[in-house]
């Protein structure tokens, strides 16, 4: 099985234009938390230029996954990854690889909005500031709106750039997030359930944003919600306990899903 | 069970019936506790209110000095006279001057100059350090030789307290320290506008002295800076790498549990011992001059260190961790995290951490007795290696005092103390205020 899927992406690497690129592939992905194993064997690739969605019950592994694509697990102690994880046929894990520069390659936004208790435009700009982006006050002026232009968020801000960041609505620091994290220019974001502190408008707010990102960004997405995964993501990746059950295209997935555990799933059985 | 109890009480629309939910009980409980809490609360103030009365009542006269200001005859025939000062600076520096005040005294209060024992009771009336007030004048003024010019001297410590009526002048004569003609005396100079009580800023400024009038906080003031500037120095830096290294960077394993375990208990351990450890270290080891405040500051910064870690490391883990994964979400180093991020949060902890240590180090006497110390420094210390004193140790050494005077300057003292402590108060939540405010 796992043979099969790889000598098909493999295919797909190779493949002419019209064939997907894959962007981000994990191979043999286990994850464990001290002598706990989160993760089994996860095989998935990433596409470029889509939205993948993570679905499953609580506690499958989402969170974890997607924070193996960036190294975010490595601010956990306990946390060991083994397999490998690779962008661009690069692997991350390789000591090689410095850790700064991959999470400016791939950024990421967190379940719970969390700016910098800083203004909006110190926000946005930290990012580019430290990787050297920019080296102006015209450079920064730029990026700044720029991102919040394509975060969607620019002309709800554009008189208080100077005034906490903190200050804005829940769904509103969530954009400001997401310009964050595209300030910097990553190839892939990811997102942990970036809608479910949201209240539905904001969430229809942010899911078109993520809508629009597609056609830049690499976007990896954690959502417990069907519809939302059904409604922004092309591919989607069903996990339950730590396995990957299932991946596909979404519509396959959410009409006629090849594993019964994603069937129960999607039709609410459990979760 | 319960369905039978449900259907055996039925709910009667029209009389509902209130259940006991023991509703009175509760109310009860929680009026007894604010009791408690308000009692509490009463008796501390009290006793702050207590303990400040004493204090202050006690202490404020320590403010006032009595001073005398007569007409002195500078006399040559006393200050010089074979007339060889031009030559001799010698003769200025130890001219009986004493004898002027006395004779200045003694016109005034208009005793007859030919009775010795009176004239020399009178001569008793200022203080021992006219001496030094009247050869500064003069040494300043050389042309003031001859003429006769009002001059402000410190009355003796005794006066003093007679006039701030310490000294109780019911008990019989012979069993007081001053006399009944002394007291008239002191009356008459005060009907006469001679004798006055001024503030007193000997006390701030004079260092150690075995007379009551003229013993000042100085010294103790400069030592105490000294001290404290050492520590500030020392111990915050120290502290708060020690912290973020810790809390952020070290691996959480047995090692750093004990470390942690360590640094808690140093904290506890009494500040004598910290003393003992200053005296083997810095003064028989590496030696180090006694008595100096560059070893009272070392010493109490071993001391200030575990409160400043303790409370730097609180104050970094109050800091919520989605600000750590943002700045690392995108890319920020560790270390940027860390003094972009996470720094700047804890900053108000941080600061009021280190500034209770501060005020504790300021009130710390114990260790500073073992090293020396609690000595008699007359002159100012130019530098942290010369022997100093320390506020609360200048509080310890008067306070074993037992003459008057000085029970009222321990007090004064100990107010001096407690504003200086205050102000640290102040200083730190001004300053946590202005940091809090960015967000
Ligand atoms: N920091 C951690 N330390 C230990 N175990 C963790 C940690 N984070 C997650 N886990 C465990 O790993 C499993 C997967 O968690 P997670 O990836 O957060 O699930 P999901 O995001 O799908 O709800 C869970 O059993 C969870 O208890
Ligand atoms: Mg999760």
């Amino acid at each position: 099985m796992n043979m099969m899927s790889d000598a098909a992406t493999e295919k797909a690497v190779n493949a002419p234009a019209d064939e997907p690129v894959i962007k981000m592939r994990g191979k043999d992905v286990c994850v464990f938390y001290g002598p706990k194993q989160a993760l089994f064997d996860v095989n998935l690739n990433i596409r470029e230029n889509a939205v993948t969605a993570l679905i499953g019950p609580s506690g499958c592994g989402k969170s974890t996954f997607l924070r193996s694509l960036n190294r975010m697990n490595d601010t956990i102690d306990t946390c060991r990854v083994t397999g490998d994880i690779t962008l661009d046929g690069e692997d991350i894990y390789d000591p090689a690889i410095d850790v700064v520069e991959l999470r400016a390659r791939v950024g990421m936004v967190f379940q719970k909005p969390n700016p910098f208790p800083k203004s909006i435009y110190e926000n946005v700009v930290y990012g580019p500031r430290i990787h050297g982006l920019v080296r102006n006050k015209a450079d920064m002026d730029e990026v700044v709106e720029k991102s919040l232009v394509r975060a969607g968020l620019f002309n709800e801000v554009k008189d208080r750039l100077h005034e906490p960041g903190t200050g804005l609505s829940g769904g509103q620091q969530q954009r400001l997030c997401i310009a964050r994290a595209i300030a910097v220019s990553p190839e892939v974001i990811l997102m942990d359930e970036p809608c479910s502190a949201l209240d539905p408008i904001a969430t229809a707010t942010v899911e078109e944003l993520i809508h629009e990102l597609r056609e830049n960004y690499t976007i990896v997405i954690v959502t417990h919600s069907m519809q939302q995964a059904a409604r922004v993501s092309q591919r989607t990746a069903m996990f339950h306990l730590g396995v990957l059950v299932e991946e596909g295209d979404t519509d396959k997935i959410f009409t006629n899903p090849d594993d019964p555990r994603t069937q129960d799933y999607i039709t609410g059985r459990f979760g | 069970m319960t369905d039978a109890t449900i259907s055996a009480t039925p709910i009667d629309a029209a009389s509902p019936r209130r259940r006991d939910i023991g509703l009175k009980k509760r109310y009860a409980a929680e009026r007894r506790f604010r009791f408690y809490g308000q009692a509490a609360i009463f008796l501390g103030i009290l006793f702050l209110a207590i303990l400040l009365w004493t204090v202050v009542s006690k202490g404020v006269g320590a403010f006032q000095q009595t001073m005398i200001t007569v007409p002195v005859e500078f006399a040559q025939s006393v200050i010089d006279p074979k007339d060889k000062r031009a030559e001799d600076p010698n003769v200025l520096l130890m001219a009986n001057y004493p004898l002027l005040a006395r004779n200045a005294l003694v016109q005034a209060l208009g005793v007859d100059p030919d009775d010795k024992k009176a004239v020399k009771a009178v001569g008793g009336l200022v203080s021992d350090s006219s001496r030094v007030e009247l050869r500064n004048y003069v040494m300043e003024n050389p042309d003031v030789i001859g003429k006769t010019i009002p001059v402000t001297m410190t009355a003796n410590g005794l006066v003093d307290s007679t006039l701030k009526g310490h000294i109780d002048l019911k008990v019989p004569e012979e069993r007081r320290q001053v006399s009944d003609q002394e007291v008239a005396w002191i009356n008459q100079l005060v009907d006469d506008g001679i004798m006055q009580k001024q503030f007193n800023t000997g006390i701030f400024v004079n260092g150690a002295s075995s007379r009551a009038e003229t013993a000042g906080m100085g010294v103790a003031i400069i030592g105490s800076f000294y001290m404290m500037a050492i520590v500030l120095v020392l111990a915050l830096p120290i502290g708060v790498a020690a912290s973020i290294y810790l809390e952020e960077f070290a691996p959480k394993n047995r090692w750093t549990d004990v470390i942690e375990v360590n640094i808690n208990n140093l904290a506890a351990v009494p500040s004598i011992v910290f003393g003992l450890l200053g005296l083997a270290v810095f003064i028989n080891f590496m030696g180090l001059p006694r008595s100096a405040s560059l070893v009272g500051g070392l010493v109490l910064t071993l001391m200030t260190l575990p409160t400043i870690i303790i409370a730097t490391r609180a104050a970094l883990k109050a800091v919520p961790p989605s600000i750590r994964s943002a700045a690392l979400g995108i890319g920020a180093s560790k270390m940027q995290m860390v003094f972009h991020h996470v720094l700047p949060l804890a900053a108000p902890g941080i600061l009021t951490g280190t500034i209770i240590g501060l005020a504790q180090a300021l009130g710390e006497t114990a260790p500073l007795l073992l090293i020396g110390m609690v000595a008699f420094v007359v002159d100012y210390p130019a530098t942290p290696m010369d022997p100093a004193t320390a506020l609360p140790v200048q509080i310890f050494m008067w306070a074993n005092e037992a003459e008057r005077a000085f029970v009222e300057r321990t007090s004064g003292a100990i107010i001096i103390l407690l504003l200086f402590l205050a102000a640290m108060n102040i200083a730190a939540i001004i300053l946590r205020r202005k940091f809090e405010r960015r967000w």
